[in-house]
């Protein structure tokens, strides 16, 4: 029995291409189509050579295939203004959408947090919030885990050459965002988060701080501990997922200091943002393909 | 050099650089009866926010003494002629950081962004522009590329909305040849109704000398500081500015002796140390880095036993940027690491 679910691409740009590269060693999850809207696009072409189909006329034109080829599963990495509509249309058809896209009209998924929660589910939108919050809300779940966190802040440094023109050009939306999702899957009363473009030849690897301030004295020894083990959950998708330095606990502040190296497959080792980005909207897609596999969840029934 | 005949807008730091200097706790009181005093004495442009701008509320940073909305409520609507200008750096403020300095009657928006990086402020630029306020471009760290990538940077914020930009030496770094080079760049490049701007650092002495040059290579708003108060050594010390241009023939509108008086009677005595070109903020303008990093840098040092010359100077071998205050205790801790290993 072919257990994998078959998946389309839509956007076949830096982190399209990326996550169409770690897919296609996946156990859970078979990527099938890219969607693109410019059939003579580099991204396109690149899928191709992959030996994929691809259809250059937007999520219309793959909407007639999805039953035949019996798609369960969409990766959105256009933008935020598309995916609203691309997550409707496909959603209607019983296909899962992971949103890595700022839309966020899904719940925030946190692979190591809560992706086991919407898996459960079955939630068919789910969206994987921001680089910086990918790297980061792990570790302030870490915290308040343990203990109550009165306020979380993050500051992620990406080289420049990984910030592409959607962060660029809605830069507040990554700030809201992962700010946002401090709050509600870090567990933190109140968030902040903090983005730095560092231009720095050669590009530096991507960089994340984690301030947390805990209500009571912090309990040293039991956040140490949940600490390394959520840097452990996250190593399984993203190995080159790092402590720097800390946890340092100086009063109620705790801080950890992070380094997220990428795989290099499509994007350079450095744009660990990216990688970290297409690491967990694939863990969270091969989730679900392993509750359905075990029975737990039904996909949606089709005729 | 001769400037005689030119004017120039003095725009004063002190209420926004200086919030580094005093760890962002400067009181409500002070800031008000200093910009009083500012106003009095003819300056015709305030900058008023956290020291890293709207939103610089932050473990990063230091949370200060009051929120931007109090310092701007309360400084605002007792000005006489002075107007205020808010500092908003994307990535750590949003538009809603924006609309609420509009709101309480920030006339400037000043919209910060590393000298290579100015395509994230767009959304900043053009709804300060939209909301038809005077909207500034502003390069930071601008000793850390080209004349050219400058310029180019400068055409963007030009095209995003903003009516005047800065050339910002914020590590204290620059000699006058090489403001004059960018500056000059910019002036005969970008159309004549944008303004050009400078703002300098004390870390290496040269804040007078770079202004004045900025001035001959046609730069119309000149950043300073009354007393220096501001990052690192300071900004170039408006009183002392004012009483140099006084002699060269340059009209700024302010009086000389109420500023001085400023200087010595409100912003020295309430300061938390001497603002001078030490040991660490003269490092700070040899090996080019971020001037509100010294009082971390120095912090650092007392808590981990590293020295803050040896932490900044690894900070500008990084290539570090404004606002990565984080990699100063990710330094210092890598540092006594080193050590403790040795």
């Amino acid at each position: 029995m072919n257990k994998k679910l078959k998946a389309v691409i839509i956007g076949p740009g830096n982190i399209g291409t990326d996550l169409l590269m770690k897919m296609k060693r996946s156990d859970w999850i078979e990527p099938v189509w890219m969607v693109g809207i410019d059939e003579t696009s580099e991204g396109l072409k690149r899928a191709r050579e992959m030996g994929i189909k691809t259809c250059s006329t937007g999520v219309d034109g793959i909407l007639e295939h999805i039953i035949a080829d019996d798609i369960r599963i969409a990766f959105d990495a256009t933008s935020a203004y598309v995916h609203a509509e691309n997550s409707r249309k496909l959603n209607e058809l019983g296909v899962i959408m992971i949103d890595l896209t700022p839309a966020a009209i899904g719940p925030f998924c946190i692979p190591p947090v809560n992706l086991k929660e919407h898996a459960e589910k079955l939630e068919m939108n789910v969206n994987m919030v921001t680089c910086g919050g990918q790297a980061t809300i792990p570790m302030v779940a870490a915290v308040s885990q343990v203990q109550d966190v009165e306020y979380g802040e993050i500051i992620a440094t990406v080289s420049s050459k990984s910030a592409g023109p959607g962060t660029r050009k809605n830069i507040d939306e990554f700030t809201r965002t992962t700010a946002r999702a401090v709050e509600q899957v870090g567990g933190a009363d109140k968030g902040k988060a903090i983005i730095i473009i560092n231009p720095a030849e050669p590009p530096l690897v991507m960089r994340d701080t984690v301030h947390c301030l805990t209500k009571d004295t912090p309990d040293e020894k039991a956040i140490t501990e949940s600490i390394l083990n959520m840097a452990k959950e996250v190593q399984k998708y993203v190995p080159g997922y790092r402590i720097k330095n800390g946890p340092v606990f100086d009063g109620n502040r705790v801080s950890v200091f992070l380094e997220v190296e990428g795989l290099g497959d499509f994007l350079p080792k450095y744009s660990g943002n990216l990688d970290i980005m297409t690491a967990a909207g694939l863990r969270t897609a091969e989730m679900f393909a392993q509750e359905i596999a075990s029975g737990s969840v039904q996909l949606p029934s089709r005729a | 050099m001769n400037l005689s005949g030119k004017s120039v807008i003095l725009h004063d730091m002190s209420l926004r650089d200086g919030m580094h200097a005093k760890r962002h706790q400067i009181s409500i009181d002070e800031m008000v009866t200093i910009a009083k005093g500012l106003d009095q004495a003819g300056i015709p442009l305030i900058e008023v926010t956290h020291g890293d701008g709207l939103g610089g509320a932050s473990v990063n940073y230091g949370f200060p003494a009051h929120s931007d909305e109090e310092y701007l409520s309360a400084v605002i609507p007792q000005l006489k002629q002075a107007k205020v200008s808010a500092l908003l750096i994307p990535g750590i403020a949003t538009v809603d950081h924006l609309r609420m300095a509009h709101d309480l009657g920030v006339s400037t928006l000043r919209v910060a962004t590393h000298c290579t990086e100015a395509d994230v402020a767009e959304q900043h630029i053009g709804l300060a522009r939209k909301l038809n306020m005077d909207t500034v471009g502003f390069l930071m760290m601008a000793h850390m590329t080209s004349p050219e990538t400058i310029l180019e940077q400068a055409k963007l914020m030009v095209s995003y909305g903003a009516n005047c930009v800065y050339c910002t030496d914020s590590a204290g770094y620059m000699l006058p040849t090489e403001v004059s080079e960018k500056i000059g760049l910019l002036r005969s490049e970008l159309p004549s109704e944008i303004e050009i701007g400078f703002h300098g650092h004390h870390n290496m002495g040269m804040a007078i000398a770079n202004s004045l040059t900025a001035i001959e290579a046609g730069a119309s708003r000149i950043d300073g500081s009354v007393a220096g108060l501001g990052a690192g050594a300071g900004n170039t010390p408006l009183e002392v500015f004012v009483a140099v241009l006084e002699r060269m023939g340059v009209k700024s509108g302010v009086d000389l002796f109420s500023i001085m008086d400023v200087a010595e009677d409100l912003v020295v005595p309430m300061m938390d140390h001497a603002i001078r070109v030490d040991r660490d903020a003269l490092t700070l303008g040899y090996a080019g880095v971020y001037s509100s990093f010294l009082l971390f840098a120095q912090r650092a040092e007392k808590k981990y036993g590293v020295s803050a010359r040896d932490i900044l100077v690894e900070l500008g071998r990084r290539g570090t940027v404004g606002g990565q205050e984080d990699m100063i205790e990710d330094v210092a801790l890598t540092l006594s690491k080193q050590l403790s290993a040795n």
